[in-house]
């Protein structure tokens, strides 16, 4: 329904920049710049690039091994002298190799537990949303009733029942995680089956794979991603909370929740063994939260206010 | 209205249902038995104990004894505290997880509400990016990261209040309910703002301004119920969240709450007490979801009267 001058008005529009040819953007282009624009996340980007670096390089840099004991510096402060720039513990164990490499773990929990989320919930979501009807409705009930039952606490047991163990908090938190993820592929898909601008988009002319690759991929990428970035700071949260309890990875491995839990132990006459894993912790959940707001904001076009 | 509540009564059956077959199917795949001991037991009391635990019956005989008993809330005796049965552990711990869960939810639905609601009047000002900047601190600095650093603080530096402990009394209370609270208030501000902002740009409110309404009635009478509508059903996720935030909070201020009994008893792998306490902690959020439910389509017109066409 372009009127006529409106075509006519880009020529004088194309000459008055200088360009030949004025290009359309690409949905895609219109969410980077939109998040380009938005500085918080931007920033938590860089910073969230940095803590990564250092958290896989740092440990092989640093000439201190996180198991060594220092006796001749137990429960030092921060200090260039000492060559403990963080400080150390109560038995003269680096902070800051102690956190980077309790990093490690932590984002690989991050990292993997999300995957495992991710798979389950995109294949069950897409499924019931993909087949509709009675799969669908016995599907999304089953998901509310696990929905409501308190999750924490399952993963909890099935510490107790099972031991603990690195691949069990893998898989537990993953498991717990997925419901969030298929309810939102579901809904995704279902209206992308039907929705306006993929009509429109047949209507054009345009073909079916082309609909698929430019349409409908990109409208389930965009929450899909948007979500990983909101699950990953989530089961961070959760290893963490496990691990301060107690619950979960166990010594010589070391995560920043379990730091977090022996720095509050010594906190009095040592904060800084308090300070340097909360930092670490708070600081990227921040950034992915804000990460994770701003994609939202640049893809999903409903939620912008 | 009578309608809608029975048919979310009814449908709380099969979760409740599920809640408490998962508990007792990994009770019974647990490796090792409860009188598993370094000493052999000869086997004739072996077969005593099993026979007085009715641990010799097939599996689904099992079950619905174990059902019977879930219904009175009869989780057994507790196997590191000898001689506690796990009810009487949870009732010990109710009265204090319940005093702290509700005032901190009192304070995050209060605070989080008038925080949102002026940062939403404030739009895009300063203040509101002041607000919004802390609230997502709120929600990204963990319970457990907070408490020891308030602890160190107010408690061991200042000295203003106690580190820990619990004797009913005010100043015990106020750091755990403080910590507790923060992250809900937080969550609760946001979600007040993002509301708030979407009421106030809708028609009804542009034809209150257009009748010539003060702005402050205007919020008071027509923006604040839709506008806390989110918020309300928030409060169910929130009681979840507030009870594992109070596993977390009742082992660092060591307070003697249900929580406690929890991660103790998870720590020494008491599988009675864990499986009882997950068991009242599901009851809990679900009986307390269905409550906001109701209250929501109390609340809501548009479930209201959907309902009774």
């Amino acid at each position: 329904m372009t009127k006529i001058a409106d075509i006519q008005a880009i020529d004088p529009f194309e000459a008055a920049l200088g360009v030949s040819d004025v290009k359309g953007r690409s949905p895609w282009e219109d969410a980077w710049h939109r998040l380009l624009k938005n500085r918080a996340a931007v920033y938590s980007a860089f910073i969230m690039a940095f803590i990564i670096l250092l958290v896989v390089f740092g440990p092989m840099l640093i000439s201190w091994e996180s198991d060594f004991t220092d006796w001749d510096y137990t429960s030092t402060p921060p200090s260039f002298a000492s060559g403990h720039w963080f400080g150390t513990d109560s038995v003269g164990r680096d902070i800051l190799v102690r956190t980077l490499e309790g990093g490690r773990i932590s984002l690989m929990v991050g990292l993997v537990a999300t995957i495992v989320s991710l798979l389950i919930g995109v294949s069950y979501g897409a499924i019931a949303g993909y087949f509709g009807g009675v799969a669908d409705r016995v599907m999304m009930r089953v998901v509310d009733i696990i929905y409501a039952l308190p999750f924490m606490f399952f993963v909890i047991l099935l510490m107790v029942v099972f031991g603990r163990h690195i691949v069990l908090i893998f898989v537990a938190i993953g498991a717990i995680n997925w419901l969030d993820m298929a309810r939102i592929v579901r809904g995704q898909t279902l209206s992308l089956k039907n929705a306006e601008f993929i009509v429109a988009a047949k209507a054009c002319g345009v073909g079916d794979w082309d609909i698929i690759r430019r349409h409908i991929i990109p409208n389930l990428l965009g929450l899909v991603m948007v979500y990983v970035t909101l699950i990953i700071p989530q089961v961070i949260l959760i290893e963490s909370f496990l691990s301060f309890l107690g619950l979960g990875v166990q010594e010589p491995m070391s995560s920043w929740g379990a730091l977090v839990a022996d720095g509050a132990q010594d906190m009095e006459s040592a904060p800084w063994t308090l300070i340097v894993p909360s930092v670490f912790l708070t600081v990227t959940l921040y950034c992915f939260n804000f990460i994770g707001d701003g994609l939202r904001d640049a893809l999903d076009p409903k939620d912008r206010l | 209205m009578a309608r809608h509540s029975l048919q979310r009564l009814l449908g709380l059956i099969p979760t409740l249902l599920m809640l408490i077959t998962v508990a007792f199917l990994l009770m019974r795949v647990a490796p090792g038995g409860p009188f598993d001991s370094d000493k052999l037991l000869p086997p004739d009391i072996e077969a005593n104990l099993n026979a007085k635990y009715h641990l010799d019956e097939s599996l689904p005989q099992q079950y619905f004894r174990y059902l019977g008993q879930v219904a009175v809330l009869d989780f057994g005796p507790s196997i590191q505290y000898k001689d506690w049965t796990v009810r009487e552990l949870i009732a010990q711990g109710i009265p204090v997880s319940s005093t702290i869960g509700l005032a901190a939810m009192l304070l995050a639905f209060v605070l989080g509400t008038t925080l949102g609601i002026t940062a939403a009047l404030k739009q895009n000002t300063r203040a509101d990016y002041l607000l919004m900047g802390v609230g997502m601190l709120g929600i990204s600095i963990p319970n457990f990261v907070i408490a020891p650093i308030l602890i160190l603080l107010l408690a061991v530096y200042a000295g203003w209040l106690p580190a820990g402990g619990w004797d009913w009394g005010i100043a015990s209370m106020v750091l755990p309910v403080v910590t507790l609270s923060l992250p809900v208030t937080a969550y609760i501000a946001r979600l007040t703002r993002a509301s708030m902002i979407e009421v106030m740009h809708s028609n009804f409110i542009r034809s209150a301004r257009a009748k010539g309404l003060p702005e402050s009635l205007i919020i008071r009478r027509h923006a604040l119920r839709p506008a806390l509508l989110p918020v309300i059903s928030f409060l169910g996720p929130a009681t979840a969240a507030m009870i594992s935030g109070s596993v977390v909070i009742e082992r660092i201020f060591s307070i003697p709450g249900l929580g406690s009994y929890f991660v103790q008893g998870a720590l020494n792998r008491d599988y009675t007490l864990v499986m009882g306490v997950v068991i009242f902690y599901g009851v809990a959020i679900i009986v307390l979801n269905f409550l906001v439910d109701l209250v929501y389509a109390w609340l809501n017109p548009r479930v209201r009267y959907d309902q009774n066409r």
